[in-house]
């Protein structure tokens, strides 16, 4: 089992080594409805933690996309240009945003882990 | 005694069909002060394009409905035409029209539906259908101009179910042979499934369809009698947007408001051509200039060349980057499957084809002003 962890915004970075593959859970594809067009960070990009690194567009309306942990992007979900649907589809796998290059992997310690987000997501509505 | 301060808002105001949204699970928000569904469990997408297929039902009771009466059509359509510039006097009993009330400055209160009753009995009658957010203030102003003659009379009572898309004339002639003979644009009172109901064949999504007024009470055997259908399937506020969209129609509040003209808005071929040559209406003299000379803005559609929706309020410039104008309805249509928006810019831009640039979180991003609508128009004329 991926090692993930969450944040309450419901982004999710899924860890391997000083890596980690980040999109939005289910929850919030669920949340926004159908997704027409998602806003990638360039490779290279260089993005700290709980700032904006990506933009996710339903039909109605633009969200801000938040970075779980700081660090590098090192690779890009092109195939959400021409298949946005994927966020929807497969939020966990194919509807991956962007890989990172962790420059601080103790900000790990600031997210949920699977049973923690479970029980954040009890609380919520 | 003492009175407990009212410090809470309103509460929200609910359709005659809120239980029954609730049961087909829809997503409700608040709106225009009423709780309606934004979407139902298929989604705005599946919901714009089955509509597009087969047909939708909305319940679009929330706006606001009313009778106007006086001795005679004459009589209240002039009483009208006061504050409208459509030709309302040349309406044939049955016939709708669409037109906008007008303040001082020429600048659109409202937009809104209006129907001569073709029932022989009520000559005289005009039955009206404004937007939810601002039938308070028409009324009011309406009520404010009428002459001693002509009554408004409110329709709280009245429930309103727009069944949209090709398959809506198949679906209601199974309950209701009359509805065929309608053609765009035009209404009669009629039996549904045995329900009183006034039906018109028109509505918000470019497709052929329906508006049925019902009374309250009967409006949910009506909506069940309909989703009841194959074809049909319920429809929330997030599709009726898109729908529109991509139809090149406006929304109040968003691309028509108090400072917006209809001729900038590009719907002077809403304004009678007796009207324009009479005046009459409130800022007869803006509008009737505009008519002349032209605009400073205009209303204009626009794609983006990318994949990016560029929302209300995004800035136009031009490839100068001189500031030119304002997005005013923007997003994605899932018919055209690409983004799309509508918005002002300076007339000299406001040809199609024309260049401009789409800034969308900073960045500049090419487009072109288009021809409306989006999608083509599938009504039944006559």
């Amino acid at each position: 089992m991926a090692n993930i962890r969450y944040t309450r915004d419901h982004e999710y970075i899924a860890i391997d080594g000083e890596a980690g593959t980040v999109g939005i859970t289910d929850h919030a594809q669920k949340a926004l409805g159908d997704i027409v067009y998602v806003e990638l960070p360039a490779v290279g990009a260089i993005v700290a933690r709980a700032e904006q690194a990506a933009v996710v567009e339903s039909v109605k309306a633009a969200s801000d996309v938040f970075a779980p942990v700081s660090g590098e992007v090192i690779a890009i979900n092109s195939a959400l240009e021409k298949q946005p649907g994927a966020v929807n589809e497969d939020p966990l796998g194919n509807g991956w945003f962007y890989r990172l290059q962790l420059s601080n992997p103790s900000e790990l310690e600031g997210l949920m882990d699977e049973a923690a987000y479970a029980a954040y997501l009890e609380t919520l509505d | 005694m003492t009175e407990a301060p009212q410090t809470q808002a309103a509460p929200a105001a609910r359709t005659a069909l809120h239980a029954l949204h609730i049961s087909l699970g829809g997503k409700m928000i608040l709106f225009a002060g009423y709780e309606m569904p934004v979407q139902f469990s298929l989604g705005v997408l599946g919901e714009h394009q089955h509509t597009r297929a087969q047909a939708g039902l909305f319940d679009v009771s929330h706006m606001g409905q009313a009778f106007l009466v006086g001795v005679n059509h004459e009589s209240t359509a002039r009483a009208l035409e006061a504050l409208c510039p459509a030709d309302l006097l040349s309406l044939k009993p049955g016939q709708q029209r669409y037109t906008q009330l007008l303040n001082e400055d020429g600048g659109i209160f409202d937009d809104l539906m209006v129907t001569r009753s073709g029932d022989p009995g009520e000559d005289g009658v005009l039955m009206l259908v404004v937007n939810a957010s601002r039938k308070e203030a028409d009324f009011a102003l309406i009520e404010a101009t009428l002459p001693k003659d002509v009554k408004l009379l409110r329709a709280p009572h009245r429930a309103l179910l727009a069944l949209q898309g090709p398959m809506a004339e198949l679906v209601l002639t199974r309950h209701c042979a009359d509805a065929a003979a309608l053609a765009f644009m035009t209404a009669g009172s009629m039996k549904i499934a045995g329900l009183d109901c006034q039906v018109s064949r028109s509505g918000y999504t470019g497709e052929d369809g329906f508006e049925i007024s019902i009374r309250a009470e009967r409006a949910e055997r009506l909506a069940r009698t309909l989703l009841g259908e194959p074809e049909v399937l319920p429809i929330g506020l997030g599709a009726r947007d898109s729908l529109r969209l991509e139809a090149g129609l406006c929304l109040y509040g968003h691309d028509i408001d108090l400072t917006t003209s209809p001729v900038a808005a590009g719907l002077a071929w809403t304004i009678g051509k007796r009207r324009r040559e009479e005046g009459g209406f409130p800022g007869a003299a803006r509008i009737q200039a505009e008519l002349a000379e032209g605009p400073q803005h205009r209303r204009v559609g626009l794609l983006p060349e990318g994949r990016a929706p560029a929302r209300e309020r995004t800035e136009i410039r031009d490839r100068d980057d001189a500031l030119i104008g304002v997005v005013t309805s923007g997003g994605f249509g899932p018919s055209l499957n690409a983004p799309l928006a509508m918005g002002y810019v300076a007339s000299d831009h406001a040809h199609d084809g024309a260049e401009v640039m789409l800034v969308v979180r900073g960045k500049p991003m090419p487009a072109r002003v288009t021809p409306m609508p989006f999608i083509p128009h599938r009504y039944r004329r006559a």
